[in-house]
């Protein structure tokens, strides 16, 4: 509906506001990754996030300085640590591209959560289906449906935003509160292994579609697919003619419609990959992790991911760094809880304090450095 | 506070370089071999430690445990019972230099499992009575029969009740819930032959909506003293006082929810661990499964609320008395389940330590009203 021009209804849009009109500012479009600034208002961002949860600390009592330095040390400190971190990171990689790839297009989807679910159902489902078959073909098969699923799921939003106006920010909310609701039901009846009595679960898919860790290291393969995705997706956003495309749509839809790019097509397909990336992230935490389907897919991993997202500045190589960060602080949580019997959750208060900065950050996006006028 | 400060200090100084060195090196705790060797033991738990309910029953027993000599204690709380206990754990053992660990949770098992064979040098402990004779010799289940305290809450029960009429609320329909509900209502017998209790089994660990609508129900029909055999019993207290019934509590000591309602309460005795940790630090013997009730010390009551009269006092007590001789056996004959059936003859006489019999129990004696829920 919003994209229809409210003609005679409001005044507001004589005085241009480009960052709340078109969401450029979603989109990363806006300031096509003007380097310097990004990087200057990412920084600014999280160190007064620090600075902010520096306050937090000692106002309960903790010295600041110190629980930074045990952050550190559970973050990246040992090389267990690395290890816990990068395995924590790893799924981020994927659910951070279900945020980042519609918002390309112009789209605000927070629908990750439910899309990782989707995909570790559609995991399970094939990976059971497929029962008799060779280890890679399963693997590869189980993975790629879960994928499908997600895609399918997060499309579906996009469609309901095509098609009939849905607003999508609201749709994948709720869209994630279903995904939950049909994990919950299934695993309780429908595809529920009634062997497991500790705690419903889902059947397990076979063993031998399981993938092991990356030699050398207890973090698992998936590290590696969500890498090459990050990578696969900055290409094909930054050099291709559909990356473009997106860019365009997400910067200016009128005149993205002028120019004649499907924008149906687009729509749907940045929320399919997006769907695809969240989906591929729940079939690996099934393949790599848990070997079937249960509550513990729903860990937050999708609500994460968007601010991972935000926090890259929508840029598909950046979510690499990021999701370290991020995964370096979920993965130190414990070691802090135990250190400094910092409440369960300081590193969420964290997390919710770096993401506030950045959308705050966000309003001086272009006003940070001078630039050249109309370029 | 001064003492508390100085420990935060303490441990920010000085417990990364012990850590992270300890790790580094690879090689065992070598420290000074003034007995008793300094030991640190982590506890790990599913919710919050102040939940008036399982956790807080293992969070007073670590307090004890903390008290013994050389130990340093760490918590953990609310870490979920997935893939992510494991990695406490490990970073426990890795991090803080652990070397006992307490994993509170049932659903942690199958993780102890996994990792006890990787860290032979460290004792894990689960609450539960699942060792088999297949699992790693480093890990330890520990349960206490808690139908012991829950007869002796019956006794209570029975002698303050008005009506005549008890409640009992379980969550699962599980052997342990069924055999406390058979000594909350043998107990209560013992003392007062037409004394009934209805039993509902709501079906949930942790459902305060519905206990609290449970209790409700339960007042209305007449019920005067009811006992919820649920993860956190505080909602159910604290809707039977306020409804002006009275209540026993469980897992821990709930007297402060109930000022004017509580009679006693059956609680657990997990500080028993506390000498599994002594054995583990002096190189002594230990049993891979422990199981008792009060002659094995693993159970306990609650103190008596302050309307409780010197002769039920000294009913409870001298019941307890008798479970401590091991003169007074929970299931003997004449015995019949809530359907006529006969389970016991005359004469015939269950050891209290007979746990094949117990975990064989799917049935409500007489005097309970409801059913088990199984087929």
């Amino acid at each position: 509906m919003e994209d229809q021009p409210a003609s005679g209804t409001v005044t507001a849009s004589e005085q241009p506001l480009p960052s709340c009109n078109d969401r450029t500012w979603l989109s990363g479009a806006a300031f096509p990754i003007d380097g310097l600034e990004s990087v200057l208002l990412s920084l600014i961002a999280v160190s007064a996030a620090a600075l902010l949860f520096g306050a937090f600390l000692a106002l309960n009592g903790h010295d600041p300085l110190a629980v930074y330095r045990t952050l550190y040390l559970g973050a990246f400190g040992t090389r267990f640590s690395l290890e816990t971190t990068l395995t924590q990171a790893a799924p981020l990689l994927l659910t951070a591209l279900c945020t980042l790839i519609p918002a390309r297009v112009g789209l605000l989807i927070i629908g990750g959560e439910g899309a990782v679910v989707l995909g570790g159902i559609g995991a399970v489902l094939a990976g059971v289906a497929l029962g008799s078959a060779p280890g890679v073909v399963g693997t590869v098969l189980t993975i790629a449906a879960g994928a499908l699923a997600g895609g399918l799921w997060i499309g579906a939003a996009g469609a309901l935003k095509h098609f009939r106006g849905v607003n999508e920010t609201i749709s994948t909310l709720l869209l994630n509160y279903i995904a939950i609701a049909l994990l919950n039901h299934l695993v309780s009846g429908p595809i529920r292994d009634f062997s497991q009595t500790l705690k419903a679960q889902s059947w397990s898919i076979p063993k031998s579609f399981m993938i092991g860790n990356i030699p050398g290291w207890s973090v698992h393969w998936g590290l590696l697919i969500g890498l090459i995705v990050c990578l696969a997706l900055h290409l094909l956003l930054r050099h291709t003619t559909v990356g473009f495309g997106m860019d365009v749509l997400g910067g200016n839809r009128r005149a993205a419609q002028m120019i004649g790019l499907p924008i149906g097509r687009l729509i749907l397909l940045a929320c399919f990959l997006g769907g695809a990336a969240a989906g591929l992230a729940g079939a690996i935490e099934i393949v790599a992790v848990h070997g079937a389907a249960s509550e513990s897919l729903v860990v937050g991993l999708g609500y994460t991911g968007i601010l991972v997202a935000f926090l890259a500045r929508q840029n598909a190589l950046v979510v690499i760094l990021v999701a370290l960060l991020l995964g370096g602080i979920s993965a130190s949580g414990g070691l802090l809880q135990r250190r400094f019997d910092t409440p369960h959750a300081a590193t969420t208060v964290l997390q919710g304090l770096i993401f506030l900065c950045v959308l705050a950050s966000n309003a001086f996006a272009g006003r940070l450095l001078p630039r050249p006028r109309g370029a | 506070m001064t003492a508390l400060i100085s420990r935060r200090r303490l441990l920010a100084g000085t417990a990364n370089i012990i850590g992270a060195g300890s790790l580094l090196s690879g090689l065992p705790t070598r420290l000074a071999a003034q007995a008793p060797k300094p030991i640190t033991v982590g506890f790990i738990y599913a919710a919050t430690r102040n939940d008036y309910g399982w956790n807080q029953a293992h969070a007073v027993a670590a307090k004890r445990i903390a008290q013994l000599p050389g130990v340093k204690l760490i918590e953990q709380e609310r870490v979920p019972e997935t893939v992510e206990v494991e990695r406490v754990m490990e970073s426990m053992i890795q991090l803080d230099g652990a070397k006992v660990l307490f994993a509170t949770s049932f659903g942690f098992w199958p993780f102890i499992q996994k990792l006890a064979p990787k860290y032979s040098e460290v004792l894990f402990i689960h609450a539960g009575g699942l060792w088999k004779d297949t699992d790693p010799k480093n890990t330890i289940g520990y349960r206490g029969y808690m139908e012991e305290p829950h007869y002796l809450c019956g006794i209570a029960a029975g002698m303050m009740s008005r009506t005549g009429k008890l409640g009992f609320i379980g969550s699962k329909p599980l052997y342990f819930i069924f055999n406390n509900c058979n000594g909350f209502v043998m107990g209560a017998r013992s003392v007062r032959s037409d004394a009934t209790c209805q039993v509902v089994i709501t079906g949930d660990w942790d459902n305060p909506v519905k206990e609290a609508e449970t209790v409700n129900a339960l007042v209305d029909q007449g019920v005067d003293v009811i006992i919820a055999n649920v993860d956190s019993p505080k909602v159910a207290v604290e809707t039977a006082e306020r409804r002006g019934i009275m209540s026993c509590g469980y897992h821990t000591d709930l007297s402060a929810l109930a000022p004017k309602g509580f009679l006693t309460g059956a609680e657990w005795n997990w500080a028993k661990g506390g000498d599994f940790v002594q054995a583990w630090q002096t190189g002594g013997a230990y049993p891979n499964l422990y199981r008792g009730g009060f002659k094995q010390d693993m159970v306990a009551i609650s103190p008596f609320g302050k309307d409780v009269p010197k002769n039920v006092q000294d009913a409870v007590l001298k019941a307890r008395q008798g479970f401590l001789d091991d003169t007074l056996k929970l299931y003997k004959g004449p015995l019949k389940d809530n359907k006529g059936n006969q389970v016991l003859a005359d004469g015939q006489v269950i050891s209290n330590t007979d746990n094949p019999f117990k975990l064989s129990v799917k049935w409500l004696v007489e005097g309970a009203i409801g059913s088990t829920g199984l087929q």
